[in-house]
């Protein structure tokens, strides 16, 4: 947990020392330290070419892109396997796990899944995905939402899953019992307010949310909305989480550099 | 401020007609060019044409006052005879006219609003090269006091009658939703929209259930995701509504909800000054036009209208600039029927295309704040009530926001933004309090009042080009649901001006033709 999110850090004080960038929260990978180099040099001399700043653009477009690319869904596994393989091969891909019924978890070994492995499962549906870490968004999430007998999802620390991902989950009402969304960035109370749909939810974790404005209110508004589920939520420890991880920050970003 | 002098003397007629094609404006200021600042030995054609920019001493005052101003006429003399030895740049150190826009812009944008913006966003986007198109946007209130899309309560919804705006709001919710990847700005931190994704809910009686049923399978139709819902349905999920008279309800699961109208409207602005459009602070005075007598097929004479400049003048100041252009845009949202007028729109007999108005009108709007720690908790959605009040939360602590539209024969004065709060108490309150028994005691917090730009013909947008004034094109008059729909009319407007029609989506049922032949594209939905 610790490396990627220090690494999403990291990316601040390389593009523009106060401000946060766009880039912030495209790009979920760690750019890797020559990289960083070329691009302060970059953003030097777009602040003096216009030439350069067509260029940045370009890159900035590029790196969009490239998650809307990761988050496309695989028609024709979907059509040829069934949602269940789609969905699974989806969430291997982007380096999540999952678990059908009555099977034991799958995780992703390696940077490919092995899709024989999962073929053997056609018939069988996906009962828990753990998508934590994975850079799946809006669109991606077409894929999840076909497996309908889902009964567990984890989306802990997705950088691109926001309040539109969360309006859509309404589509897994039926079957979802357990979500938790803790430490979502983008995720805010105004996308967890829709999460009434999901009247059969009993366990929700919606703990170190940086865009929920309060957490302890929220918490309570949720638990009045969803009186059949356990929330969690902020406790007393979200403040003592949050400062050795700043001060890891601290320390690790002279060393790249 | 003499510019503008020197323009008022100019023989304006005879070098507007000279303008004609999108390139015409710079082949015109080549013209200028060779005949006064060059000096190249050509005699000027007229002395007008000759000074038209820079002789102060000519046109300010006239030669029998120059005892006085002797100076001024020596600097003119120096600066002619400079301007002969060194041929090239315009010589403008002496009057600083940074603050004004520039003379010539192939599109000029009235109106800075949302609707504005976006044209320009989407003209910027849409050219076929980097900075082809020059575009200036001019808006008379900086501060958006008064424009309807900061006052606006920022809704956006599928539940529309027609498949035209049906479309437009999901073309538009597509736009919102990936907004930091269509408005981003290389080093400027993303946009936070704040949209709630809460939904409307409508509510229909027994007269209304079979066209609210209608609706949702067009909508459904088109993609949008909406939902049925019983009364039976209604009381299990929303507890807190009086089902009472409620035949049906629609419901929208996806895409549907409110936003920070403030966002995107700072967002565009941001966006569309990275891609090079110029803003201007002034206001549209005066059209000048060439007009053409034609003769139609069947005999009929009409006549033609072509804009060649459009004067703003500046702010808190008599100062104006001319600016010739190509295509004038009219995105003035209430105040677009002023902007009509002053391009001759509507100036002829009664019952001919010359006399038809553009019937788009400022209409005072209430939305009133209030408090209620009863009300209605998290899952609350955008009620919209069968007798047309509707309200939605406003954060999480207990705050609630609505209104009402009045009804024709109530219909407040829209000369100022005052709120009238007789009106919350008289016609919202007890409406609300029936449906919602919950806000029986509740605390009005604040209000606010802000136009509709309302199409009094048939409450729709205007889109496209006018007829007769053939190079103003119209993004007005959609009656309170232009913000939602601002990303998607500002890409057909820019489709319409750049190749020619409609291509995404097909708005030729919003023309302004419609208000001549007298065809009336009604949408059910409006509140």
């Amino acid at each position: 947990m610790a490396a990627p999110r220090a690494s999403l850090n990291l990316v601040a004080p390389v593009w523009n020392g106060v401000t946060k960038s766009i880039r912030d929260l495209s790009s979920s990978v760690a750019p890797k330290g020559s990289q960083k180099k070329g691009k302060r040099l970059l953003q030097f001399l777009a602040d003096r070419f216009y030439d350069v700043e067509a260029l940045r653009e370009y890159l900035l477009q590029k790196q969009v892109s490239k998650v809307h690319q990761e988050n496309r869904s695989f028609t024709y596994i979907k059509e040829r396997y069934g949602p269940y393989v789609a969905g699974a091969y989806f969430v291997l891909k982007q380096g999540g796990a999952v678990k059908f019924q009555g099977q034991e978890w799958i995780q992703s070994s390696g940077r490919r899944p092995s899709s024989l492995e999962l073929l053997s499962f056609q018939a069988v549906p996906v009962e828990s995905v753990d998508a934590s870490d994975c850079a799946i968004n809006y669109e991606g999430l077409d894929n999840l939402l076909a497996l309908k007998e889902l009964q567990s999802l984890s989306l802990q620390r997705c950088p691109h899953v926001d309040d539109w991902c969360l309006s859509r989950l309404y589509q897994l009402a039926d079957s979802l019992q357990e979500l938790s969304l803790a430490g979502c960035p983008r995720v805010s109370e105004r996308g967890l307010a829709c999460l009434h749909h999901l009247q059969n939810l009993r366990r929700l974790d919606i703990s170190d949310l940086p865009a929920v404005s309060n957490p302890g209110l929220t918490q309570i508004l949720m638990e009045e909305m969803l009186p059949n589920c356990e929330v969690l939520g902020a406790d007393w420890a979200q403040g003592l989480k949050s400062r050795p991880e700043k001060q890891s920050q601290d320390t690790a970003s002279p060393t790249p550099a | 401020m003499f510019r503008g002098a020197v323009h008022l003397c100019a023989g304006r007629g005879h070098l507007g007609r000279r303008l004609s094609t999108l390139r015409g404006g710079s082949a015109l200021g080549k013209v200028e060019g060779t005949g006064g600042h060059h000096g190249s030995g050509v005699p000027p054609v007229s002395s007008c044409v000759t000074f038209r920019t820079w002789d102060p001493g000519r046109a300010g005052q006239t030669v029998g006052q120059l005892g006085e101003g002797g100076w001024a006429g020596k600097v003119s003399e120096i600066k002619k005879t400079l301007q002969s030895v060194l041929p090239g740049g315009a010589w403008n150190s002496l009057y600083d006219t940074s603050h004004l826009p520039p003379e010539q812009s192939d599109v000029v944008i009235v109106g800075g609003g949302v609707l504005g913006l976006s044209v320009a966003y989407w003209l910027k986007r849409l050219e076929k090269q980097r900075g082809a198109i020059r575009v200036l946007v001019v808006e008379q209130d900086h501060t958006y006091s008064q424009a309807s899309t900061g006052l606006s309560v920022g809704g956006i919804r599928q539940q529309f009658s027609l498949p035209e705006n049906i479309q437009l709001s999901l073309f538009s919710v597509n736009f919102l939703r990936n907004i930091n990847d269509y408005l981003a700005v290389v080093d400027d931190p993303p946009l936070d929209l704040q949209f709630n994704p809460s939904g409307y809910l409508l509510l229909a009686s027994e007269e209304g259930a079979a066209i609210l049923e209608s609706n949702v399978k067009v909508q459904r139709q088109e993609g949008a995701k909406v939902c049925l819902m019983s009364p039976e349905q209604l009381r299990n999920k929303f507890p807190w509504i009086n089902t009472e008279g409620v035949a049906l309800a629609s419901y929208g699961l996806e895409g549907e909800g409110w936003f920070d109208p403030w966002c995107l409207l700072q967002g565009l602005r941001r966006k569309v000054q990275a891609m090079g459009v110029h803003f201007c602070h002034g206001e549209v005075t005066r059209f000048v036009s060439s007009s053409n007598r034609m003769e139609t097929t069947s005999g009929e004479e009409i006549t033609l209208k072509r804009i060649h400049e459009v004067h703003v003048k500046m702010d808190h100041s008599v100062e104006y600039q001319p600016v010739e252009c190509a295509i004038v845009i009219n995105a003035a949202g209430a105040w677009s029927g002023r902007v009509a007028e002053l391009a001759g729109i509507g100036k002829g007999p009664p019952g001919t295309l010359q006399g038809t108005k553009l019937p788009v009108e400022p209409r005072k709007r209430y939305v009133y704040v209030w408090h209620c720690p009863q009300g209605p908790g998290l899952e609350s959605p955008l009620v919209a009530d069968t007798s047309g009040v509707y309200f939605r939360r406003d954060g999480l602590g207990n705050n609630y926001l609505g209104g009402c539209s009045p009804t024709e024969e109530e219909e407040p004065d829209p000369e100022n933004l005052e709120v009238d709060h007789d009106f919350f108490q008289n016609k919202v309150w007890p409406r609300l309090a029936w449906r919602i028994p919950a806000f029986e005691s509740l605390k009005v917090r604040s209000a606010w009042a802000g136009y509709y730009d309302y199409n009094t013909f048939d409450q729709n947008g205007v889109v496209g080009p006018h007829p007769l004034v053939a190079n103003m094109y119209f993004a007005t008059g959609f009656s309170g649901h232009g913000l939602q729909q601002a990303p998607a009319v500002g890409r057909a407007v820019a489709e319409m001006v750049l190749e020619g029609r409609f291509q995404t989506i097909n708005l030729n049922a919003f023309l302004f033709s419609r208000f001549f032949l007298g065809e009336k594209v009604q949408e059910h939905n409006i509140f």
